[in-house]
């Protein structure tokens, strides 16, 4: 997609930005509704598998997969990224400012979800936040939103198992995050956030920053669907290779011994594996999905997911410049244990 | 002459703005000190709260994203 040159001496002519955005989304949308058949046609005859063979199946379900998902990710993070160009940081701390806890946690967690946010800012974040008066325990139900309900996890999640999945998980990231923040908050751990924050004088100047128009926000929806698609598109095809061939060779039944509804401890053993494990949200759901298709309970791999992007080692590192090490295990313990207890109830309730 | 500010600790958005504030100053054939800003209580005077921040001639431009190098030339040839 091209953006008209801000400068004026330019003399390229431009489409406009909306029809380029129609072709493309009409593009889009052929693209989805053919890749299916295509899928079958090119396993099936042209290569000649056989329907109903293991390889066949295999074949066939990597191949409309891996565009599937390709597909979704790229339009879902594009929609995503526009919907957040209406949101800055600076913007959703006016809003939280004189907010009740309570309210203002439900708030912090659900503009966790919307606002723009780099773990590699959240050093300035945090600062600004309780520097101008919002308190630690809503601070962190932002916090703790802002990763958990991710946006490549959400696709993917709506990509393998359906809106409905895909809103659980949303919904319980929003309650686990406003929960978070209550309990830290009645905690009173302000003493564990590192003293030279509280020293901190930010400035007073009020920021007059110009809104992107339009063809900026288009640019941007643009630019990081590149960024992102293009850091997880190997992982989602290795993935889904790998779930291909569970779904083709594993025998049905395999794993609900271990991690089935039957054994509590496979919740903990997931969000213990799942801390370590950052960031690869893309790679790890179609193998995971192909576990569940062979027994494994819907709460455990949630529970799995969550604990792979909730808590990331990089973004506890960063965090750990402005709190004490006891408010960052405090924090670990309470997500932690916020996952584990939604991995026991959705594997109840389903 | 100009003064510019890049605000970011370590980031790779940080990184990458400043390369394009440089090559723009450089195209432009530009009189310009350009920072990079990482402390936090610094960074926090200028009450930014997402980095990359760029501030221009005191006057903060931009905060969370990486301009494009267009609107980078117009905020230094204003």
């Amino acid at each position: 997609m091209s953006v008209p040159s801000l400068s004026t001496s330019t003399k390229r002519v431009e489409p406009h930005p909306t029809l380029v955005l129609g072709v493309l989304s009409l593009a889009w949308l052929v693209a989805y509704n053919i890749i299916e058949p295509l899928a079958n046609w090119v396993a099936f005859s042209l290569l000649g598998l056989e329907r109903g063979s293991h390889l066949g199946e295999a074949v066939a379900f990597f191949l409309y997969d891996v565009p599937k998902l390709l597909l979704l990710l790229s339009g879902m993070i594009f929609v995503i990224t526009i919907i957040r160009s209406f949101f800055s940081p600076e913007q959703t701390r006016a809003f939280l400012g004189g907010k009740r806890e309570g309210v203002g946690n439900v708030l912090a967690a659900s503009l966790g979800v919307v606002t723009p946010f780099c773990s590699c800012s959240a050093v300035p974040l945090f600062i600004g936040f309780v520097e101008s008066g919002i308190p630690l325990g809503v601070t962190f139900s932002f916090l703790v939103a802002a990763p958990l309900v991710n946006e490549v996890a959400l696709v993917m999640l709506f990509g393998l198992f359906g809106w409905k999945v895909a809103l659980l998980y949303m919904v319980s990231g929003l309650i686990i995050a406003v929960l978070a923040g209550v309990i830290i908050g009645r905690l009173k751990l302000e003493r564990y956030v590192e003293d030279f924050v509280w020293q901190i004088k930010i400035g007073k100047e009020a920021l007059d920053i110009s809104k992107p128009a339009w063809p900026q926000r288009l640019k941007l929806g643009w630019q990081s669907t590149k960024e992102i698609v293009g850091k997880v598109w190997l992982y989602v095809i290795v993935g889904i290779a790998v779930g291909a061939g569970i779904h083709g060779y594993v025998p049905e039944s395999a794993l609900v011994e271990i991690m089935g509804k039957d054994s509590w401890w496979s919740i903990p053993a997931a969000v213990g594996l799942g801390v370590p494990l950052y960031s690869n949200a893309a790679g790890v759901m179609p193998i995971v999905s192909a576990l569940m298709e062979k027994g494994a309970a819907l709460g455990t791999v949630l529970a799995f997911m969550m604990a792979v992007v909730g808590l990331s080692l990089p973004e506890m590192l960063i965090l750990r410049r402005v709190l004490k090490p006891q408010l960052i295990g405090i924090f670990i313990a309470v997500v932690a244990i916020g996952i584990t207890l939604t991995g026991y109830l959705f594997n109840w309730l389903i | 002459m100009l003064n510019i500010k890049v605000l970011g600790s370590g980031c790779a958005n940080c990184k990458k703005l400043e390369a394009s504030v440089r090559k723009v100053v450089a195209n432009q054939g530009l009189e310009a000190e350009v920072e990079k800003v990482t402390d936090y209580a610094e960074i926090m005077k200028w009450n930014v709260l997402s980095t990359p921040g760029l501030v221009v001639n005191d006057k903060v431009v931009s905060t969370g994203r990486i301009p494009s190098e267009s609107e980078i030339k117009n905020w230094l040839n204003f």
